[in-house]
C-alpha cells in the first residue's frame, strides 16, 4: 500500500515538473494509437458496413471471422508482423521492424476487426429498410449514406473507442515490434513493463496514471460527442 | 450493386492515404538522439570521453543483447556516447541470450552483445558470428531470502550451495534460454542434481529484473548478475547467499553478425559499434559505470585480456 502511496506521490511531482521524457512517451503514445486508429476506422467503417449490408455468399463467415479478430491475442498479431517484418522475413527489406510506423501496422491490425465488428453490429441495428426509404425520398447514394451514418454514429463512436481502447492499452505487440526503443519507440505500456523490471516503481505507477488519465480523457471527449448527438 | 463499388471506392482512397500517413510518422523516428544524449550528459562518466573523433558513419544498426545490460542501465551510459560519436543510430533490442543468438544467426541483428560462452560458440562455429572480442565480466550470484532455509551461506563449495538448495527450495528460474538461464543449467547439471528434482522450482521466462521480483515475493532462490541485483536491490529483500566460484563468472563478449552470410547485415555500423565496446575510453566508462550509485563497479572492463585469466 505504501509503494502505492509513494507512487502516486513521484506520478504528481514527475507531472507536475513536466519531465520530458514522461511528456515524449505520452504524446507518441496518443501519437501511434491515435493514427492506427485512424486507419482502422477508415478501413474498418466501411468494411463493417459492407458486410453489415452486403449480400453475399461468405458473409457469415467473414462475420465469424471477424468476430473472432476482435478477440485476437495482440501479442499473437505482434508476433505475426514481427515475423513479417524482420530482416528474414519477407518484408525485410522495407527495413520497418523497430520503428513507430511497425507498431502503427501491428496496432492497425489490432484495431480494424474491433471498427468493423461495432460498426456491423451498428448498422445491422438500424431499420432494415431505411436505405430504401431514403431512395424513395430522393436521397442520392452519397447523401443516403452520410444519413446512415449519422443514424448509426452512436454504434459508430463506440467503435472508435473499442480500438483506440485496445491498441492504446496493449503491450505484446508494442512491445514485439517496436523494440522499446528509448526516445523512438518506447510508449506508456512497455515503458511500464521496463521500469518495473528495473524495479523504479514510482516511475511505473507515474506512467500507468498518465496512461489511464489519457484514455480517459479521449474517451470522455467521444463519449461527450456520442451524447450530444443523442440529445 | 452500388454499395460494392463504393466499397471499391474507399479502399482505393485508403491505400492512396496510408504511404502519406507513414511518411508522417517515418519523419520523427530519428527525433531520438538529443533525448538520449541528455539522460547520458547527467551522468559523470560522459566527461570522460572526449575520443579522438571518428568520421560520421550514420545510419542505423540493430543490437541483440540480454536483459542484464539494459536492465543494469549501461547501456543507456554507452549508447548515447557511441551515437554521438559516429552518428549511428543503436535499436537495442533486450532479450535473453539466447533469443539474441538465434536473432543473429537469422541476420535479424548487426550486432550481439552476450554473455553465454558455450551458447556463442555454437554461433562462432557456423560462421554466424565473426569478430568477437572480449569486453568485460561481472560474476553471477545465489540470492535468497533473508532466513536462508536451505543453509546455502553455510555451503562450502558451489555445487554444495546448489546440493543444499535442490531439497529445500522453492527456486526461481529465468526459463528464457537466457546466458542466466544456461548457466544455472549448467549448475545444476555440474552438482548432479535433476532439475526436475528441485523442489518447488519455477520458470518466469522473463528477464532477470522481473525473476528477483518474483524470488523476493517468493522467498525464493535465485542465480542472478550481480549488476541487475545491485540496481533493483532497494526493492529487495533478498541477500547474498553464495558467490565467489569460478564458474560463476560472467563474461560478455560483442561479435559482428557476418556479413558475408547475411546480405542485410549493416557491417560498417556494426564493425565501429565492436570497436567502440573495446576502445580504451568507453573501457574507462563501464570501469566507472555503477560506482557513484552502489560504490563499487558493476562490470570490470575486459578489453584485450584472454578469458582464461579472469578472476585471477
Amino acid at each position: 500500500m505504501e509503494a502505492l502511496w509513494e507512487g502516486l506521490k513521484e506520478a504528481v511531482r514527475l507531472i507536475a515538473e513536466g519531465d520530458v521524457e514522461l511528456r515524449d512517451i505520452a504524446l507518441r503514445t496518443i501519437f501511434v494509437s491515435g493514427i492506427a486508429t485512424l486507419l482502422a476506422m477508415m478501413a474498418g467503417v466501411p468494411l463493417g458496413y459492407g458486410l453489415a449490408r452486403g449480400r453475399f455468399r461468405g458473409r457469415t463467415m467473414l462475420l465469424g471471422a471477424v468476430n473472432t479478430g476482435m478477440g485476437m491475442p495482440p501479442v499473437v498479431m505482434g508476433l505475426i508482423v514481427w515475423l513479417m517484418l524482420v530482416r528474414s522475413g519477407p518484408f525485410g527489406d522495407l527495413d520497418l521492424i523497430y520503428t513507430k510506423r511497425a507498431m502503427v501496422i501491428a496496432q492497425f491490425l489490432i484495431a480494424t476487426p474491433l471498427v468493423v465488428g461495432f460498426t456491423a453490429a451498428a448498422v445491422q441495428s438500424l431499420p432494415r429498410d431505411l436505405p430504401d426509404l431514403l431512395a424513395v425520398l430522393g436521397a442520392g447514394r452519397l447523401r443516403s449514406l452520410l444519413l446512415l451514418v449519422r443514424e448509426a454514429q452512436l454504434g459508430l463512436l463506440a467503435a472508435i473507442m473499442a480500438g483506440f481502447g485496445a491498441v492504446v492499452s496493449e503491450v505484446g505487440a508494442s512491445m514485439t515490434v517496436g523494440g522499446n526503443l528509448q526516445g523512438n519507440t518506447r510508449v506508456l505500456t512497455t515503458a511500464i513493463v521496463t521500469e518495473t523490471s528495473r524495479g523504479n516503481n514510482d516511475r511505473a505507477i507515474a506512467l500507468g496514471i498518465i496512461l489511464l488519465a489519457m484514455a480517459f480523457l479521449v474517451n470522455l471527449l467521444l463519449t461527450m460527442v456520442q451524447q450530444r448527438r443523442v440529445r | 450493386m452500388t454499395k460494392q463499388r463504393f466499397l471499391l471506392t474507399w479502399i482505393f482512397a485508403l491505400l492512396l492515404v496510408v504511404p502519406f500517413v507513414a511518411a508522417a510518422c517515418g519523419g520523427d523516428d530519428d527525433d531520438t538522439t538529443p533525448e538520449a544524449t541528455g539522460t547520458a550528459a547527467s551522468t559523470p562518466t560522459t566527461a570522460a570521453s572526449p575520443s579522438p573523433e571518428p568520421t560520421k558513419i550514420g545510419g542505423s544498426m540493430i543490437l541483440a543483447t540480454t536483459t542484464s545490460t539494459q536492465d543494469s542501465g549501461l547501456l543507456d551510459v554507452l549508447v548515447p556516447i557511441f551515437e554521438k560519436q559516429t552518428g549511428v543510430e543503436v535499436k537495442v533490442i533486450a532479450v535473453g541470450t539466447g533469443a539474441a543468438l538465434e536473432m543473429s544467426a537469422k541476420g535479424d541483428a548487426d550486432v550481439a552483445l552476450t554473455h553465454a560462452l558455450t551458447s556463442e560458440k555454437k554461433y562462432v562455429d557456423s560462421g554466424d558470428l565473426v569478430e568477437g572480442q572480449l569486453v568485460m565480466h561481472n560474476d553471477f550470484i545465489v540470492v535468497g531470502p533473508k532466513d536462508d532455509p536451505a543453509k546455502v551461506k553455510g555451503a562450502t563449495d558451489l555445487n554444495a550451495a546448489m546440493a543444499a538448495i535442490a531439497p529445500v527450495g522453492p527456486f526461481i528460474s529465468r526459463g528464457d534460454n537466457s546466458g542466466t538461464h544456461t548457466k544455472e543449467l549448467a549448475l545444476w547439471k555440474a552438482a548432479g542434481i535433476d532439475v526436475a528434482t528441485v523442489k518447488n522450482r519455477e520458470e518466469t521466462g522473463q528477464g532477470m529484473g522481473a525473476t528477483l521480483n518474483v524470488a523476493d515475493q517468493k522467498k525464493g532462490y535465485t542465480l542472478t548478475d550481480r549488476a541487475t541485483y545491485l540496481a533493483l536491490k532497494k526493492n529487495l529483500a533478498l541477500e547474498v547467499v553464495f558467490e565467489g566460484a569460478a564458474p560463476l563468472l560472467n563474461i560478455y563478449h560483442v561479435y559482428v553478425v557476418n556479413p558475408e552470410k547475411h546480405s542485410g547485415v549493416k557491417a560498417a555500423q556494426a564493425r565501429a559499434f565492436v570497436a567502440f565496446m573495446v576502445a580504451p575510453e568507453t573501457q574507462a566508462v563501464i570501469e566507472e559505470f555503477g560506482k557513484a550509485e552502489f560504490g563499487e563497479s558493476l562490470f570490470v572492463p575486459d578489453a584485450g585480456k584472454k578469458v582464461e585469466d579472469l578472476g585471477k
